[in-house]
């Protein structure tokens, strides 16, 4: 049976992860994430679940991939500074393949910044925060509704891909409340890491199944003996220097998302087939975008709205081929200037970028943006 | 050589191993192998974990569930292991600065939940792997690259560090002492919760050039004539314990462990059902 929740973004998040089946949570607290943890404590032994509150974000995302080693769909959430110090284990989880989820529920920076404040300026240390190369899944949700569903998502593609899956949350969608219609569990798809099917003496952790080019995971303790390392490694786990081999790891960290682009990448739009002027807008600021694109819409502007979904991999195809028909974007952001630089990478020129930027803790007023979009419009 | 039943333990076809021959850290995986031989563990539930350095190069060697972490941070992944697991045996091995520096939160903390791992730390007061810096244990005066004068930086005592923090084993012995070693290691695993067995383990390489203690033997000989037992270490002076070496079981008292605690909290609240 469906219901009928009134829920924050983080207490979203926090269900939403629960129907995924995360059953392992390790976390230390920071504003404004700290309301996922605190129900994940409540609610996660009564599903015979594990929480554990660690001695700081390291130890808490490091918990959380011991916890998914140990076979566990697991969970890590905080916001920026705990974000920054959760980088070097992040990367740990990239190179080892291990299937984790972590929300990042983005308040003011740099440093300890504004606590209570939105902004969305750790777009781009989700693509490159920890040192190295690796691909990247990563959503902005921008609605309490839509929390629980990208965390279901999230959840799925870290088990499917074998690798650490972002949700890029902010301050405003953490701490809102509005109305969510929670579906029957029966309703939802449910993905589980791919499990060996070999005896433990023939598996190999890190050699992908020919028909996907993924590979199987074993947890600890089910029989299965294999060795894990943040050192490259060769398909049997262990470190190497043998060029072949390192090179066949690393492209395959990329090509396992990039060959399922298409699969992963999600985006939103409105009105933009006749638009000759598109707001690209995500996480919180999408809300406001799209009452300004509205509003225009009513005076009888030509705007179109279009909203990534999965920030990374970015939806460029897709918005390319809008942009070059529109021939102009306003791309509002809540930093100087992150995303659209992707954007400007993804439409190759073909259309003329208008960047907006507000870093004051507050959100862009739909006014703001209705200015812009009339003054780029005539 | 090692009893059969120990060679079963290891991934052979990785030796020789990379550590300098000679080095203190070989001594304490063998010693390691036997205890958990001799409590009767399985290589399927028997987990070795590590973060970086010489000393955690050791999950590499040994066949069973391995994980080799980040610097100073295997204990917060253990942690997790176990709180997932509470069947799972799980060995850390650490280096000092592993442990005691970078780790060092972690350390206290593990220590504090009194959670079922037991913590090797292998103590050769110096970083190995990065070229002979100094470390949190790096005695007062010797000498490190880093420290190229003499260590002016108070050493930490990690049986006292383990100790106050709350671990409910802790003992120390050296690698001049293996039988003692594997003895501390077993006592380590059959101990319900968090247990710390520091070994006092050679750097000839890095520690030993610069403080004349140029090879295993003078390291051994070293430890052989400055280690002390516990009990007549009780009767010694402090001025007489000056540069001494402790060796022998610390701590061993019975405390709730954090795995077990947090069993009976999903049974209080109806969990599982
Ligand atoms: C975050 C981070 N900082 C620094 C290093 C470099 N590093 C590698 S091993 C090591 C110290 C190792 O010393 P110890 O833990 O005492 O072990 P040993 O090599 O002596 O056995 C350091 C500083 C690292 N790998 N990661
Ligand atoms: S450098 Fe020191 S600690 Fe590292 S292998 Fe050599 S002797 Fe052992």
């Amino acid at each position: 049976m469906t219901r009928v929740e009134f829920w924050q973004g983080n207490v979203s998040v926090a269900y939403g992860a629960i129907a995924a089946g995360c059953r392992f949570f390790g976390g230390y607290p920071i504003t404004p994430s700290s309301e996922i943890a605190e129900v994940m404590a409540e609610e996660l032994p009564v599903y015979n679940g594990r929480f554990i509150q660690m001695e700081d974000e390291i130890a808490g995302i490091a918990a959380t991939i011991g916890g998914a080693v140990a076979g566990y769909k697991s969970m890590t959430a905080t916001s920026g500074p705990g974000f920054s110090l959760k980088q070097e284990n992040l990367g740990l989880a990239y190179m080892a393949e291990i299937p984790i989820v972590v929300v990042d529920v983005m308040r003011g920076g740099p440093s300890t910044g504004l606590p209570t404040s939105i902004a969305q300026q750790d777009v781009m240390q989700a693509r490159w925060g920890t040192h190295g190369d690796h691909a990247t899944i990563a959503y902005a949700p921008s609605s309490v509704q839509e929390c629980y569903e990208v965390t279901i998502k999230a959840f799925n593609m870290a088990e499917r891909f074998r690798q650490p899956v972002l949700i890029m949350s902010d301050e405003v969608l953490g701490h809102m409340r509005e109305k969510v219609i929670v579906p029957d569990n029966e309703t939802l798809t449910i993905v589980d890491r791919k499990r060996p099917s070999c005896s433990p003496e023939e598996f190999i952790p890190y050699r992908p199944d020919p028909e996907d080019n993924l590979p199987p995971m074993a947890s600890f303790g089910d029989g299965y003996r294999w060795h894990i390392t943040g050192l490259t490694h060769n398909e049997w786990g262990f470190p190497t220097n043998c060029p072949e081999e390192i090179a066949k790891k690393t492209a395959r960290l990329m090509d396992k998302v990039n060959a399922y682009r298409d699969e992963i990448v999600e985006y939103e739009t409105e009105n933009v087939e006749d638009a000759d002027v598109i707001v690209v807008a995500y996480g919180s600021v999408a809300r406001t975008a799209l009452s300004a694109v509205r509003q225009a819409r009513d005076k009888g502007l030509k705007v179109g709205y279009f909203r990534p979904v999965t920030l990374w991999p970015f939806p460029d195809r897709e918005l390319e081929s809008l942009a070059e028909k529109a021939g102009r974007l306003i791309v509002p952001e809540l930093n100087f200037g992150q995303m659209v630089h992707e954007i400007e990478r993804a439409v190759h020129g073909k259309a003329a970028m208008v960047q907006m930027s507000l870093v004051n803790g507050e959100l862009f007023q739909p006014s703001e943006i209705l200015e812009k979009i009339e003054e780029v419009a005539r | 050589m090692p009893r059969p039943e120990v060679l079963d333990w290891l991934r052979k076809r990785f030796f020789p191993h990379m550590w300098c021959p000679g080095c203190g850290h070989g001594i304490i995986m063998h010693a390691i192998l036997r205890a958990l031989v001799d409590s009767g563990k399985k290589r399927e539930e028997t987990v070795i974990a590590s973060g970086i350095g010489c000393s955690s190069r050791m999950p590499g060697y040994i066949d069973s569930c391995t994980i080799h972490t980040t610097h100073g941070r295997s204990l917060a992944f253990a942690t997790g292991i176990k709180l997932a697991n509470p069947e799972l045996t799980i060995v850390d091995v650490m280096g000092d600065g592993d442990c005691t520096a970078i780790g060092g939160n972690h350390f206290i903390h593990a220590c504090r939940r009194n959670i079922g791992i037991t913590a090797v730390v292998m103590n050769n007061n110096i970083y190995g792997m990065t070229g002979g810096q100094a470390s949190p244990t790096t005695p007062l005066g010797a000498r490190a690259t880093t420290a190229p004068y003499g260590a002016i930086d108070p050493p930490f005592d990690v049986c006292k560090l383990a100790q106050g923090a709350g671990a409910t084993y802790v003992a120390r012995a050296t690698i001049a002492q293996p039988v003692l070693c594997e003895q501390y290691i077993k006592n380590g695993i059959a101990n319900k919760g968090f247990s710390v067995v520091e070994i006092i383990s050679s750097c000839h390489t890095q520690f030993g050039r610069k403080n004349n203690r140029r090879t295993p033997v003078d390291n051994l000989n070293y430890f052989k004539n400055n280690s002390v037992p516990l009990a007549k270490a009780q009767s010694m002076s402090p001025v007489d314990l000056e540069g001494k070496i402790v060796t022998g079981e610390f701590v061993k008292r019975e405390a709730p462990e954090y795995t077990e605690l947090y069993r009976s909290l999903v049974e209080r609240v109806g969990g599982g059902k």
